[in-house]
């Protein structure tokens, strides 16, 4: 399959696709309002878009896996502020999730919001593909303040997909979402910006890192450019209020307490909440964390200094913490909601670990959440269009109503858990591993115990579905109060096009444990140093 | 630019910048159809930045600085008119924005203003251009004050021309302010030419150094340097100065407001940095009279404070009103920083806070002349009525918070870099916290223009007219394109900071 997408792009230089890369999705976002008049052609741009820009970055990934690291310098805004592309292995595993998915969410958005009859599709659709431009942007981003531009661009195009309702909640969700995450962003991630501009003079990614520790040699054979030599050395605990700063003001990535946004940010229609509150969004956050521990501190500074322990704790905690919080929710897209928190922290508690193998097991977790979490909310979309019910208590002996759609739930809910043949097995695998050996038994801990909280929190959600009887409409609990009041129970599976997009990406997440290679190459290259 | 030939004209352009807009002003009068008042104003206007932009080019050509004797008097008995990188950079900025508003101004002016008051309103339009200007290329101490007399007279008129009745109680309260601002400004001037016997900012420069080592002349120069700190500060509107200014900006006629919110505090800034950098030198300042900590506590408390106001408005001219009070405190954060960082912010945010305000300012003019306020409540859902008014409303307001990617974010990087360069970490965190402010309030007005049930008089509004649209989109493309491109605002910064941080040393 890779080998006939790469043919079309084989004269293309690797500049070219990086270009490619971002502007197609930013011309769909142009031509996406000419076609307002219709659908069927507006439709057509957001498909083709997603085609060619998912094309572009499969014929990436073999150059890359070939050792290449592209480079892409834009403009020079001012002294240490580069506008500037490089596509290296985290951030090209990055990018294949995000466009590979917007396909099979495009298709399932068209049945979703068609389905759903709702309003205002066109800026729907616009904000969507800005949303996956501010994606690609990130994910291939060669410096801080390239991914800070991206990163802020993604929050502002992310905003009105999540008031997208415009009904109170929806306000107050979108303000919850807006002050939360640019207000983190720009009150503790930009000073960690300013802050390391001061003390390493640079602010690209550089394989083991810009940040200097007091008392450690800098990593002359990786990191020797001209700028370290000049950096100013930082103590243990100026390095480790850095990471907290970049931690926290990061706040995409959901590290309690900075995670109410993404409950909130559920409000939004399904396809928002699957691609960009499971994937690009979310991703884009424990990725930019992950780019940060590895290529502005270095994992071995970090490890050597431990400036960097504490995060461990913090992580773990919010594992743990958000799995409590998962099982008390009722409304279903809550309780997968607080499931993503949890699952995020779990990538950045294996950046945390400090390992080579751990690393590789956040790449691996961050494909397999990807597929994962994505095939469920499509999964809970199917149900609220086809049945209209956003409740868990509604859902008894769902399962035979729309076996598709629960079945690829099932998929999905045994990936969370972490159980085989699912992609989510072997994410928590290598993260055990990593622990394990270098005897770190808090983490081991924290994976354990929330394997157990996960399973507590999905289970129960298959039992009702295939195995309890289905309650008449009047019964429903008092909790169902949030649901409309028409759903029916005289319902079959949803519109083609979800059952569709659910089945292929719950068969992703299948395929990617039988064939893993494709994320672990990458991840290997990652660890190696690129 | 530097391309551009003025033939014999050359030498004069500096005294040119001052004499067209002023006998622009006198002839619009003469003219008592509105149309050709403006059209008579527009040409004057296009010229201006002309003019500026090659004294710009010649400065950075050069290095050096022109010096205009004005008939040909030399320094200590005649006017001198001195463009260096800072004048030349300001005037551009003032000049350019007068131009660019005056595309949107006629059919605003012809709705918000009875007609024989129109040549009034363009004929005053100038006049405080003219005052503006002057008070930026002037080299002396009394001249600055004959231009800042002539642009607050003009700007009381310009006030005063607004529809609304309280328009008239807003200009009288400027005039209150604005005077006891010049008075106090003149005083100083006065002691200072006691001390020194000249009038000439460079000379006085010179002066003051001797002078100061005698006891009773220090006295006489610290306190004059009281009276101009405090009343250059009135009219520059830092808190808490600034109580003139919501009501003038909210009752001006739109197009004065956007022009006054660009250019008049900006001149009043350019006056302090001028006097206190250049006149007195901020090492006096430093060693005599504890000024960088005021202005450092008066610039947080209005980052603070009036964008908290702003927060609370349900009126979206005052909320703007405020945030360019909060605006100037960042400004004046960087000059009490005085070092080459925070001062190259501090300048670049004069440009990059004109261009914002001016498009945020100039969008609630197009939505003013749509459905005839600019109350919350009436522009409920006016967003999808008119999309691109305030799509580009949207792109400033983005700007406004400082997102990277706009012009807004370059200033703030440089003021935080200045801070971290000052020694001065808990000032970064207060630049971002004061900034997630503009955030709320931003966000609040986004809300209710997009997302709330269209108004009774939103429901039939229609999109603003072209000669509108154009000057708004211009501004607002300047905002993102400001915060790629940065050789026009933070290059030239940079050069004007060194100049004045090497005048101390």
């Amino acid at each position: 399959m890779l080998m006939g997408l790469t043919d079309f792009s084989q004269d293309m230089s690797s500049g070219d696709l990086i270009i490619a890369a971002l502007l197609i999705p930013a011309t769909a976002a142009l031509l996406i309002p000419l076609f307002h008049r219709s659908p069927n052609l507006r439709e057509a741009v957001t498909l083709i878009a997603a085609t060619s820009l998912a094309m572009v970055a499969w014929s990436l990934y073999p150059r890359i896996i070939a050792g290449a690291q592209p480079e892409l310098k834009v403009w020079d805004v001012a002294p240490g502020l580069d506008l500037a592309f490089k596509v290296e292995p985290l951030g090209m595993l990055f990018g294949l999730i995000a466009s590979t998915l917007w396909v099979v969410n495009s298709i399932y958005s068209i049945g979703y919001m068609r389905g759903n009859d709702e309003p205002r599709q066109t800026q729907f659709y616009v904000c969507f593909a800005v949303a996956i431009a501010a994606t690609m942007s990130l994910a291939f981003s060669a410096n801080l303040f390239t991914m800070f531009v991206a990163y802020e661009l993604l929050t502002l195009s992310t905003y009105p997909l999540v008031t997208h309702k415009a009904t109170p909640e929806a306000m107050k969700a979108g303000r919850v979402y807006l002050v939360l995450l640019i207000g983190t962003s720009m009150v503790l991630f930009l000073p960690a910006i300013l802050l390391t501009w001061a003390a390493a003079g640079t602010l690209d990614f550089t394989p083991g890192g810009i940040i200097v520790a007091q008392g450690l040699e800098p990593l002359q054979t990786l990191g020797a450019t001209d700028a370290i030599s000049k950096a100013i050395p930082l103590s243990p605990l100026l390095i480790g209020g850095l990471l907290f700063l970049f931690v926290f003001g990061i706040g995409k990535a959901a590290v309690m307490p900075v995670h109410f946004w993404l409950p909130a940010a559920m409000v939004a229609p399904t396809p928002v909440s699957a691609l960009l509150h499971a994937v690009a969004v979310v991703k884009a956050g424990v990725f930019s964390i992950l780019k940060v521990v590895v290529y502005i501190f270095g994992i071995d500074t970090l490890s050597k200094t431990g400036a960097g322990d504490w995060l461990v704790y913090v992580a773990g905690f919010t594992v743990i913490m958000a799995s409590i919080i998962a099982l008390r929710q009722d409304n279903l897209k809550k309780r997968l909601a607080f499931s993503t928190v949890s699952q995020l922290s779990y990538v950045v508690l294996a950046a945390a670990i400090l390992t080579p193998i751990s690393a590789i097991g956040a790449a691996m977790h961050i494909a397999a959440h990807a597929v994962s979490k994505i095939t469920l909310f499509f999964a809970a979309g199917s149900i609220y269009t086809a049945a209209h019910k956003t409740e868990i208590s509604q859902l008894n002996g769902i399962g035979w109503k729309m076996p598709w759609t629960m079945t690829a739930f099932a998929i999905g809910a045994l990936a969370m858990i972490g159980l085989p043949p699912t992609a989510g097995f072997l994410g928590k695998w290598f993260m055990l591993q990593g622990a394990v050996t270098t005897e770190q038994w808090f983490p081991v801990a924290v994976i354990v115990l929330s394997t157990v909280l996960n399973a507590s929190y999905f289970l129960p959600i298959l039992v009702r579905a295939f195995f309890l009887e289905a309650v008449p409409v009047s019964m429903h609990a008092a909790g169902a109060k949030n649901a409309k009041d028409t759903h029916d129970d005289d319902h079959g599976e949803a519109p083609f096009p979800i059952v569709l997009a659910l089945t292929i990406t719950a068969s992703m997440s299948v395929l990617l444990f039988l064939f893993p290679d494709v994320v672990l190459d990458l991840a290997k290259l990652m660890v190696a140093g690129g | 630019m530097s391309s551009l030939s003025w033939g014999t004209a050359e030498p004069h352009l500096p005294i040119l910048l001052v004499v067209v807009p002023l006998f622009g002003a006198l002839l619009v009068t003469f003219l008592r159809r509105g149309i050709l008042a403006w059209a008579l104003t527009l040409a004057v206007t296009f010229v201006l930045p002309l003019i500026a932009i090659s004294l710009l080019a010649k400065v950075l050509q050069t290095g050096q600085p022109i010096i205009y004797e004005i008939g040909n008097w030399p320094a200590p008995i005649g006017i001198v008119y001195k463009v260096d990188q800072l004048a030349a950079y300001v005037l551009c900025v003032i000049s350019m924005i007068g131009a660019v508003i005056m595309p949107f101004a006629r059919r605003s002016i012809a709705a918000e203003i009875q007609e024989p008051a129109q040549s009034w309103y363009y004929a005053m339009y100038l006049l405080c251009l003219t005052g503006l200007l002057g008070i930026v290329i002037t080299g002396d101490a009394f001249n600055a004050f004959v231009f800042l007399e002539i642009s607050s007279l003009a700007t009381y008129v310009l006030i005063a021309l607004g529809r609304h009745r309280r328009a008239l109680l807003s200009a009288y309260q400027y005039l209150i302010m604005g005077t006891i601002g010049a008075t106090l400004y003149i005083i100083g001037v006065g002691l200072l030419y006691v001390v020194t016997g000249t009038l000439n900012f460079d000379d006085i420069a010179t002066r003051l150094g001797p002078a100061i080592a005698d006891p009773g002349y220090r006295n006489a120069v610290l306190t004059a340097l009281g009276f101009i700190f405090v009343g250059v500060s009135l009219k520059l509107a830092l808190f808490p100065m600034h109580v003139w200014l919501p009501n003038a900006y909210a009752y001006a006629p739109s197009v004065a407001t956007a022009f006054l919110a660009g250019t008049a505090t900006k001149a009043a800034i350019y006056l302090f940095i001028r006097v206190i950098f250049s006149v007195f030198g901020i090492a006096l300042a430093i060693d005599s009279l504890p000024i960088p900590l005021v202005l450092i506590i008066l610039s947080i408390a209005a980052m603070f404070l009036a964008s908290f106001s702003a927060v609370f408005e349900e009126n979206a001219k005052r909320m703007l009103a405020y945030s360019s009070i909060a605006q100037v405190g960042y400004i004046m954060l960087g000059i009490a920083l005085a070092n080459e960082a925070s001062l190259t912010g501090s300048l670049a945010h004069i440009a990059n806070h004109a261009v914002m305000k001016t498009a945020l300012f100039l969008a609630l003019g197009a939505v003013f002349y749509r459905i005839g306020s600019v109350m919350y409540d009436d522009m409920a859902g006016i967003g999808r009525k008119m999309p691109l008014t305030m799509g580009a409303f949207a792109v400033a307001g983005i700007g406004l918070m400082g997102t990277p990617g706009t012009a807004g974010f370059i200033s703030k990087w440089y003021l935080g870099i200045g801070a971290i360069d000052a020694g001065h970490y808990s000032i970064v965190f207060m630049i971002v916290a004061s900034s997630l402010i503009s955030v709320i309030y931003i966000g609040r007005i986004t809300e209710v223009v997009w997302f709330r049930a269209p108004s009774e008089s939103a429901k039939t509004a229609k999109e603003a007219p072209l000669s509108m649209l154009i000057p708004l989109w211009l501004l607002a493309g300047a905002t993102v394109y400001l915060g790629f491109d940065t050789q026009a605002t933070v290059d030239v910064s940079a050069k004007a900071a060194e100049v004045l941080l090497g005048g101390i040393r």
